[in-house]
């Protein structure tokens, strides 16, 4: 790949990233305005601390079921002949 | 390397001087054109505004990136762990291997499970593929593709068929799964996605039509299964894409995909558009994976950390990392309730993540070698880890 070749393609680069953060740079101003898309850190952790209580107690891995519910768990001990 | 071969994405006329030959993808006022590489080092010159310079251009990004930055800092009041102190720590774990799978003869590159909680599908570097009963340890399905190295393989939601992403192919193909043992699977393999790189990631979307593939030529492609057709693609990654993972949300029509550009990115599937990009890890992204919610997501990385994204804040809100832990993570899976991140290291072991307090909470250990991938069951009861070591092991 030749210098020169090189050099074009990082301007295009930068100026496709240009393009890209000045179309994000809007979308974040709309964002922040209309403020229901973006939320504070503190009520989407909120959010994701309420999905796991309410499904911790589905999560087998979490809470451990019964050797007797789980398909994996061996039922039988073994025995000394 | 890996920038030589990225640089050619597709090959054909291109849209300027009509000449065959390896192209390159661009964007000229947001509409995708193919231009060899003479036109759009011509184009680029011409096209330099007065007094643009690859310097002030430089500048201009970096002053945008801060200010994207300081907008999103504003929302950022707490830290998540902070918000988590009020909840209870998790119980001691009592999680061991329940099944050692053997059979493989080569590095396991990867495994998914299917709808039915108990079947897995398995593939690995010597191009065989394998569908077990986990319960049993039955092998029910064996296909060898001895000229391939499968990377990538997933489940149809059907059950009915795999899709297998190729490493030297680059193709992903489908294969319908039949209960006649002796029926030659290879050669019902069908191609459906053709890639200008390696295959490093598919999955089937909602139905087993269509399946979303993802390359180490930088870009992401969604596929009609039926026709092989394109029906969409998704440019945007500077650098090989690693890894993705469809949202699990009924409405949502989004993935995520991360790659060696450290980036990970999260797509809308029906118009090809970058909704949101993050650029938070240190070297590449090998796996990502959303919350069992679709609000957030999981990445893993060279880095040797672990970091939880969510979608509605637009930032990274954990760091899963110990100073212990120096090998790079290679897959991360949430179990169902998305309280525990298991993740898969280099370093022969899987840690368990409490999400929340971002602490660990345990070490799985029992693999000879590198971990490649780990998959919760879809009901939650078990965890399958696929290894360099030859083995898979399902652990409850």
């Amino acid at each position: 790949m030749s210098s020169k070749a090189h050099g074009s393609n990082n301007i295009a680069n930068a100026r496709r990233m240009v393009q890209q953060l000045r179309v994000e740079a809007s979308i974040e101003r709309i964002k922040v305005q209309c403020s229901h898309h973006l939320q504070w850190v503190s009520k989407a952790s909120a959010d994701l601390m309420n999905y796991c209580s309410e499904h911790a107690r589905n999560d087998p891995l979490l809470m451990g079921i019964p050797t007797s519910d789980n398909p994996f768990k061996d039922k039988k001990t073994c025995t000394i002949l | 390397m890996c920038d030589q071969t990225f640089m050619a994405a597709t090959f054909g006329p291109c849209d300027s001087c009509g000449k065959t030959g390896p192209l390159m993808n661009i964007y000229i006022k947001n509409e995708p054109v193919n231009y060899c590489s003479f036109c759009v080092e011509v184009m680029a010159y011409r096209g330099l505004q007065k007094g643009e310079t690859l310097e002030t251009l430089r500048q201009e990004s970096d002053t945008l990136k801060k200010k994207l930055e300081e907008e999103r800092g504003k929302l950022n009041d707490v830290e998540l762990h902070q918000v988590a102190e009020k909840i209870e720590v998790v119980g001691a774990l009592s999680i061991k291997t329940r099944r050692v799978l053997k059979g493989h003869g080569n590095k396991v590159l990867c495994m998914d499970w299917c709808k039915d909680k108990r079947r897995l599908v398995s593939s690995s570097q010597d191009g065989k593929v394998i569908v077990w009963d986990g319960f049993t340890l039955n092998k029910e399905n064996g296909v060898s593709l001895p000229c391939t190295w499968v990377m990538a393989c997933a489940y149809a939601p059907s059950g009915c068929a795999v899709a297998l992403g190729d490493g030297l192919d680059n193709k992903c193909s489908v294969i319908p799964l039949s209960l006649d043992k002796n029926e030659n699977l290879a050669t019902k393999k069908k191609s459906v996605a053709m890639h200008t790189n390696y295959v490093s990631g598919c999955t089937f979307t909602s139905s087993d039509m269509q399946i979303l593939t993802s390359s180490g030529d930088g870009s992401c492609a969604l596929w009609d299964v039926e026709s092989g057709q394109l029906l969409q693609s998704f440019h945007g990654h500077t650098a090989d894409v690693l890894s993705l993972d469809l949202s699990p949300s009924e409405t949502g029509n989004t993935f995520v995909s991360g790659g060696c550009d450290k980036k990970s990115c999260v797509w809308d599937m029906r118009s090809g558009q970058n909704i949101q990009t993050f650029e938070n890890h240190e070297s590449d992204i090998n796996c990502v994976k959303y919350y069992p919610s679709g609000d957030a997501f999981a990445s893993a990385s060279d880095d040797a950390t672990c970091r939880l994204y969510d979608l509605r804040a637009d930032r990274e809100v954990a760091i899963y990392q110990k100073d212990s832990i120096i090998f790079g993570a290679s897959s991360v899976d949430f179990s169902l309730s998305g309280r525990l991140l298991f993740a898969g290291y280099n370093d022969y072991s899987i840690n368990v993540w409490d999400v929340l307090k971002v602490t660990r909470v345990s070490i799985l250990f029992g693999h000879e070698n590198r971990i490649s991938r780990v998959c919760v069951s879809p009901d939650g009861t078990a965890l399958c880890s696929a290894s360099w070591d030859h083995t898979l092991r399902i652990w409850a």
